[in-house]
C-alpha cells in the first residue's frame, strides 16, 4: 500500500527546522532528574578532595602543620604548594598572560585562596582533614579598592612579580598595575571635548558580582598508570582548550589527555578558567595513580572562582546643545583581583569594552582601561556576557541618560537623534568595529508604541505633582548594541588558538546524522537548535539528528560556548559543513537521477528533476546511494567537517524598557513592566530564544537589583551563601514581555547573530534607567547599582522624600 | 559544608528523649527540622556529639482544641501550620504568617517548635506566639511546666530551655471575635529572614480598641512586645495620627543589629513601616 504523498507544508512542519519552537531535547532527562553531571560521576576507588583555605585576604604562610590531618584514617595526602614545587606545577598560566598560584606559595593574596589540598577516601574524610590542618599566617596590610592599589605607597601585593615592569599587555607602572588599554583616537576626541557647546561626565562603579551557577565547579580525574592517558570529567565551557593547557602543564601528550564536559549546570563565564582545584586533582590522580574527585560547595565557588565586572568608570560625552553627540571619552579602573585571570582574547585585556559607543553615530571616541590588582578573588569573566560588553553597555547608556537630563530632552528622543540610521549599515564605529547590520529606529518606535511611552510619562508626571503619591515612579529605556561572535582568528585567540569553532556532521545509510561541535551546551540548548539547522540545511527531520559535544576525544576542536559564540560561530560552522554535504549529496542525486546538476532544485527534503516533478531523490534516498556505490569519482560515505573562522563579529540589538514603582516607605521597587524587544537575526528555535531571554533578564534583575560581592576592609566577603548572595526566585522575578524584530547578518551562513546574552548586556542598564528615572525630577542623574531597598532608601532620605 | 561526626539517636516517646538528654549532658542536641540546627553544623559554628532526633514522636505534632485553648505540638510543620483549619478559623494570623517563613521545601520540614526554641531573634514564631498570648509547654526531667512566652525568650539563642527540656507544645487563645490581625515582615528576598516585622492582634467594641498586641521580628536580642506602642491605641478610636504616634513608641523600643540587610537607622525606620501597615491592615480586618 502506498503511504498518502504528502503536501510540501507537510513535510517541511516534520523537519522542525530553523524557525520551530520545537521541544527542547535536554529537558526530558533534566526535568526527570537523569542529568550526568560531573558530581554524578562514580568510579572505582575514587579518592576525595578538599581544599583548605586562607582565613585572611592577605597575609605570608608561616608554617603549614599537616601531621594531624596525616593522622586521620582515611586521609591519603596533604598536598601544599612546596610538594607541588619540584613539579614546577605550583604557579600556572593564567588565561590572560598573568600566573596564578595552584596553591599558595609564601603569601596568600585573597580570602578563601586555595593553601593546601587533602585527598581521602571520602569527601567527610576530607572535610575533617581540611580541619586538622593548621596554618600559620602573619598578616600583611589588605588592599581592597584599586584606587588605593595605585598609591605609591600602596602594600606590594605580587612579590613574585618583582622587577617586571613589563607585563603580557605592555608597561606596567606600578607594582600593583597590570596593564593600561587603549582604543579609539585619543587627540581626536580631546579635540571634539575642547569645542563642545556641551559636556557631561559621570563616574560609575559596575560592582563585582559573581555568576553563580546552580552547579558548582568540580571535576573527576582518573590518570592510567598503565596507559600513560588522563580522563578528566570536568565542569568546563571550554574543554578543548582545557585540554590543551592540561597537556602543556602536565607534560602527558594531548593526544592521551581527554577533557569531557558531562551535563553542566549553568555556566555563564564561572566555568572558562582553569581552576586550581582541577589542577590539583589531576596532579593527585597523576601521583597517586587513582581517580580523584573535587567538588566545590557553594561558599568556595562565590568565594574564590571567577566573579564578573568591579570596573570603575567615568565617562564623558560631548554634544550639541540640541543633543547630538559629538564625542565619547572613557576611562576605567578595572579591579582584577590577585591574579590577573580574566578570560577574553589575547589581544584584548579589557574584552570588546571598545564596543562602549554602543548604538549611536559618534565620531570621536576614546576609552582607557587600567588594569590594577587587589586583594580579592581572580577572574574577571562575560557573566552571561560577551567580554565586558555589559560594562560598555551601561556606561553608554548611563551616559546619554545624563545628557538627555542635562540638555532636558527625552530619553526616547535623544537615542532617535544619536542611533546609528538603517542606511549608515555597515557602520564603522569610531572604535574600528564594522557593525554588521540594524535598524534601530524601527525597533525604538515599536517599543514606544507597544508600551504607550507618552501615557506612561504622563502618568508619572500626575505622581510627581502628588506629594501625598506612597510612590515613585521610573521609566527606563535602553537602546544597546552587543557584540558578539568571538572572533576573527585574525583578531582573536586564547592562548594562541584562535577563536574559530567547529563542527562535523556525519549522515548515516538510513538517513539519519550525528554532528559532534567544539561547543558546550549549559542550558543554551545547543542539542536542540543545532539539529534544526541541520534539518533546515539537509532535509533531515530535527528529532532523528544526534547532536554530541563536550568529548575532547570525539569532538573536533573548538573554543567552546561564552560570549554567546556559539550560534555566530558554531552555528555557522554547522551549515558550511551541511553545504559541504548538500553539495556532494547533489553529485549522487544526479547520478541516481541520469541529469546532470544544473538540471536539479532542492526542495525542503529533496532534489527535483526541473520540470519533472516526479522525479526526485530525498535526502534519505542520497544516503543510501552514498554508502552502496557513490559515482565514480567521489568517495563513499557522506560526512563533512568545518571549522569556521568569522569574518567578523555579529551585532544583535535591542531596545527594553523598564517601569519601576518605588515605595517611599521601605524603598522596595516593584517592577510594573518589563518590555524587551531583540533583535538577533536570523531565529532559529523561538521559543529558546524566549527562554535565553528570561534567563538573561532574570540574571540582569538579580545583577542590577542586589548581586554586588560585599567586602569589608580587611577583605572578608560577607555575603558569600545564599543566604545573602541575591538569586532571584520565581516569586521576585518581574514577569517578562518580549517582542522582536529580524535584521539578519549578512556575513554569516543562516543570518543568525547571537541572542543568549543581549538581555543580560542590555537589562542591566535598564533598570538603572529606571530607578534614577523615578528621582530625576529632583536632579538625580545616577545612582550606582545595586539598586537593594535598604540603598534605595538611603536615596528617598537623603532626598527628602522618603515617607 | 560538611560537618563532624556525630552519634544519632531516636527516641519514641518524649520520655526517652529527656532520659538521653539528661545522661548525654551538654554535648547532645535536639534535632527536629534541622533547618536551623543542620546550616549551623555544616558550617561547623554548632559541633554537638549527639543528636537526639524527635521527629519520631508522634504526640509531638498535630493541632487540637480544649475550649478556647488550641494546642499545638511542637513538631507540627510549618507547612502543616499552613493547612490547619483549626488554626486557620481560630488564630488566622499564624497560618497567614507561616506563609512567610523560608520557602517551601524548609517549611516542609521546620517546626513551630524548633523556630520557638532556637532563640533566634531573627525567627517569627517568637513574636507571633507573644502577639497570641502563647504558653509553652516544656517537660524535663522533673516533669512537665508551662512558661509564658512573655517569659520564655531571655536572648539571642537564649530562651528559658535547659539542655534536657523539650518543648512540647504551643498553647495560644482563640483571638476574641471579630478581631483583626496582621503580620507585615519586610525582607529580601524569598526565603530570608526579616530586615523588620512586626505582627497585630486587634479587637474593637463600640469602635474602640478592646485588645491589641504589637509584636516585632528581628528588632532587638529577642522578639519584643511593644507595649507602649499597645498604650497607644488602648481604648481609643484609632485615627492615621494615632498610628503614627504608635509606631513611634514601637520604633523608640527597637534595638536591632546592623548587618547586611541595613544600618540601625533603617532597620528602625523599617520597623516603624511595618508597624504602620501591620496596624492598619489588622483594623481593616477588625468587625
Ligand atoms: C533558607 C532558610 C530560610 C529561613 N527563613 C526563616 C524565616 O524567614 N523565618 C523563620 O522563622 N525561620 C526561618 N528559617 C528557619 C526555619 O524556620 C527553621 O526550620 C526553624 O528556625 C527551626 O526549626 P526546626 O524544626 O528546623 O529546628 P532545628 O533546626 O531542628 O532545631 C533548632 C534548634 O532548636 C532546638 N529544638 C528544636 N526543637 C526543639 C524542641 N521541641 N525542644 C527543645 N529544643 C528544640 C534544636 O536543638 C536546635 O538547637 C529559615 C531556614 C532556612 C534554611
Amino acid at each position: 500500500m502506498n503511504a498518502p504523498v504528502k503536501t510540501p507544508e507537510e513535510r517541511q512542519a516534520e523537519l522542525q527546522g530553523m524557525g520551530d519552537s520545537r521541544l527542547r531535547k535536554e529537558d526530558a532527562r533534566f526535568i526527570q532528574g537523569k542529568g550526568q553531571y560531573c558530581d554524578d560521576i562514580k568510579l572505582p576507588g575514587m579518592l576525595h578532595m578538599d581544599i583548605v583555605r586562607s582565613p585572611i585576604a592577605h597575609g605570608r604562610i608561616k608554617n603549614i602543620k599537616k601531621d594531624d590531618a596525616l593522622a586521620i584514617p582515611g586521609v591519603h595526602a596533604v598536598l601544599t604548594a612546596d610538594d607541588l614545587k619540584p613539579l614546577n606545577l605550583h604557579w600556572m598560566p593564567t588565561l590572560a598572560g598573568d600566573v596564578a598560584a595552584v596553591l599558595a606559595d609564601e603569601k596568600v593574596h585573597f580570602q578563601m585562596q586555595e593553601v593546601a589540598i587533602v585527598i581521602a577516601d571520602d569527601r567527610y574524610i576530607a572535610a575533617d582533614g581540611v580541619e586538622a590542618v593548621e596554618v600559620e599566617y602573619e598578616e600583611l596590610p589588605v588592599v581592597m579598592d584599586p584606587y588605593a592599589a595605585l598609591e605609591a605607597d600602596a602594600p606590594v601585593l605580587r612579590e613574585d612579580l618583582a622587577g617586571k615592569n613589563e607585563g603580557a599587555h605592555g608597561p606596567r607602572e606600578h607594582h600593583n598595575h597590570i596593564f593600561t588599554w587603549e582604543a579609539g583616537d585619543k587627540s581626536a576626541a580631546d579635540d571634539v571635548f575642547a569645542s563642545a557647546p556641551v559636556t557631561v561626565s559621570q563616574h560609575m562603579l559596575y560592582p563585582r558580582v559573581h555568576p553563580c551557577p546552580l552547579e558548582t565547579c568540580g571535576c573527576v580525574a582518573s590518570f592510567d598508570p598503565i596507559k600513560g592517558e588522563l580522563t578528566t570529567w570536568m565542569t568546563s565551557q571550554a574543554p578543548h582548550v582545557v585540554r590543551t593547557v592540561v597537556s602543556m602543564l602536565s607534560g602527558v601528550p594531548e593526544s592521551k589527555v581527554r577533557i569531557i564536559s558531562p551535563d553542566i549546570g549553568g555556566g555563564f563565564g564561572n566555568k572558562v578558567g582553569v581552576y586550581p582545584g582541577y589542577v590539583c586533582a589531576i596532579v593527585s590522580s597523576i601521583v597517586l595513580g587513582k581517580p580523584v574527585k573535587w567538588s566545590e560547595d557553594r561558599i568556595e565557588n562565590i568565594s574564590s572562582t571567577a566573579f564578573a565586572r568591579d570596573y570603575h568608570m567615568d565617562g564623558h560625552l560631548a554634544a550639541t546643545e540640541d543633543g547630538k553627540i559629538l564625542g565619547l571619552k572613557v576611562d576605567v579602573v578595572a579591579d582584577h583581583g590577585a591574579f590577573d585571570a580574566c578570560a577574553d582574547p589575547t589581544k584584548f585585556p579589557a574584552g570588546l569594552f571598545h564596543i562602549c559607543s554602543g548604538s549611536y553615530d559618534i565620531s570621536a571616541a576614546h576609552c582607557s582601561v587600567k588594569g590594577v590588582y587587589t586583594n580579592k578573588a581572580p577572574g574577571g569573566v562575560a557573566y552571561r556576557c560577551s567580554f565586558r560588553v555589559t560594562e560598555a553597555v551601561y556606561l553608554i547608556e548611563r551616559m546619554v541618560d545624563v545628557l538627555a537630563q542635562k540638555l532636558d530632552i527625552d530619553k526616547a528622543e535623544i537615542r532617535r537623534k544619536n542611533l546609528i540610521r538603517k542606511d549608515q549599515f555597515p557602520y564603522t564605529s569610531p572604535f574600528g568595529f564594522e557593525y554588521d547590520s540594524g535598524d534601530y529606529h524601527t525597533a525604538l518606535e515599536k517599543v514606544l508604541d507597544a508600551v504607550d511611552y507618552k501615557a506612561l510619562r504622563a502618568e508619572q508626571q500626575e505622581k510627581r505633582n502628588d506629594p501625598n503619591s506612597p510612590t515613585l515612579m521610573g521609566i527606563g529605556l535602553v537602546t544597546f548594541t552587543e557584540v558578539v561572535g568571538a572572533g576573527p582568528t585574525k583578531m582573536c585567540d586564547i592562548l594562541g588558538v584562535g577563536m574559530f569553532d567547529s563542527c562535523e556532521i556525519r549522515i548515516h545509510p538510513t538517513g539519519s546524522a550525528i554532528a559532534r561541535m567544539g561547543t558546550i551546551t549549559q542550558g543554551q540548548g545547543h542539542q536542540t537548535t543545532y539539529a534544526q539547522i541541520i534539518a533546515s540545511e539537509l532535509g533531515i527531520p530535527s528529532e532523528v539528528i544526534q547532536i554530541e559535544e563536550g568529548d575532547t576525544s570525539t569532538a573536533p576542536y573548538g573554543l567552546g560556548t561564552y560570549g554567546s559564540r556559539s550560534t555566530p560561530v558554531a552555528g555557522a560552522a554547522i551549515a558550511m559543513a551541511a553545504r559541504k554535504i548538500h553539495a556532494k549529496a547533489k553529485k549522487i542525486a544526479a547520478h541516481l537521477l541520469e541529469v546532470s546538476e544544473s538540471d536539479l532544485d532542492w526542495e525542503i527534503d529533496r532534489f527535483k528533476v526541473r520540470g519533472n516533478e516526479d522525479q526526485f531523490k530525498t535526502m534519505a534516498d542520497i544516503a543510501f546511494a552514498a554508502y552502496q556505490q557513490p559515482p565514480e569519482g567521489l568517495e563513499p560515505g557522506l560526512e563533512a567537517v568545518h571549522y569556521y573562522d568569522p569574518p567578523n563579529f555579529t551585532y544583535p540589538f535591542g531596545i527594553y524598557l523598564c517601569v519601576v514603582d518605588i515605595d517611599k516607605g521601605t524603598g522596595e521597587s516593584s517592577i510594573r513592566r518589563f518590555y524587551a524587544l531583540d533583535d538577533c537575526g536570523t531565529r532559529i528555535n523561538p521559543m529558546i530564544i524566549d527562554g535565553q531571554i528570561h534567563g538573561g533578564l532574570t540574571e540582569g534583575f538579580a545583577v542590577a537589583m542586589g548581586q554586588q560581592m560585599p567586602f569589608d576592609e580587611q577583605g572578608n566577603l560577607l555575603g558569600n551563601t545564599l543566604m545573602d548572595y541575591f538569586l532571584p526566585t520565581a516569586v521576585e522575578t518581574p514577569a517578562w514581555e518580549t517582542d522582536y524584530t529580524v535584521t539578519p547578518s549578512p556575513h554569516h551562513p543562516i543570518g543568525a547573530k547571537g541572542v543568549a546574552e543581549s538581555p543580560h548586556v542590555g537589562s542591566i542598564p535598564t533598570f538603572t534607567s529606571a530607578v534614577v528615572d523615578a528621582f530625576a525630577h529632583l536632579g538625580v542623574s545616577h545612582i550606582d547599582m545595586p539598586h537593594t531597598s535598604y540603598r534605595i532608601w538611603k536615596k528617598l532620605k537623603e532626598e527628602g522624600v522618603q515617607l | 559544608m560538611i560537618p563532624p561526626s556525630f552519634e544519632y539517636h531516636r527516641p519514641s516517646t518524649v520520655e526517652e528523649a529527656v532520659g538521653l538528654l539528661s545522661s548525654l549532658g551538654s554535648e547532645a542536641k535536639i534535632l527536629a527540622g534541622g533547618h536551623s540546627l543542620l546550616p549551623m553544623m555544616k558550617l561547623r559554628f554548632a559541633m554537638p556529639e549527639h543528636l537526639v532526633d524527635i521527629n519520631r514522636i508522634s504526640e509531638l505534632s498535630g493541632v487540637s482544641v480544649v475550649g478556647d485553648n488550641i494546642t499545638i505540638g511542637a513538631m507540627t510543620t510549618e507547612n502543616a501550620v499552613i493547612a490547619d483549619p483549626i488554626l486557620n478559623e481560630k488564630v488566622p494570623l499564624l497560618p497567614e504568617a507561616a506563609k512567610l517563613i523560608a520557602d517551601p521545601q524548609v517549611r516542609n520540614r521546620g517546626t513551630i517548635g524548633g523556630d520557638i526554641a532556637h532563640g533566634d531573634p531573627a525567627n517569627d514564631h517568637p513574636a507571633l506566639a507573644l502577639a497570641c498570648d502563647a504558653v509553652m509547654t516544656v517537660v524535663g526531667p522533673a516533669g512537665a511546666r508551662q512558661i509564658p512566652a512573655s517569659e520564655f525568650f531571655l536572648g539571642t539563642y537564649w530562651t528559658a530551655l535547659n539542655d534536657d527540656d523539650i518543648l512540647t507544645a504551643i498553647t495560644v487563645k482563640a483571638f476574641p471575635d471579630g478581631a483583626g490581625y496582621s503580620y507585615r515582615k519586610l525582607k529580601r528576598k524569598t526565603g530570608d529572614w526579616a530586615t523588620a516585622a512586626c505582627a497585630v492582634v486587634v479587637a474593637l467594641s463600640g469602635g474602640k480598641v478592646s485588645h491589641i498586641r504589637i509584636t516585632l521580628t528581628n528588632l532587638g536580642p529577642t522578639a519584643i512586645r511593644a507595649h507602649d506602642a499597645e498604650a497607644v491605641l488602648s481604648g481609643q478610636a484609632v485615627t492615621d495620627e494615632l498610628i503614627k504616634h504608635a509606631a513611634e513608641k514601637a520604633m523608640a523600643i527597637c534595638d536591632p543589629a546592623e548587618d547586611l540587610r541595613g544600618d540601625v537607622e533603617y532597620k528602625t525606620a523599617m520597623a516603624g513601616q511595618m508597624v504602620q501597615r501591620a496596624i492598619a491592615e489588622a483594623l481593616s480586618r477588625a468587625n
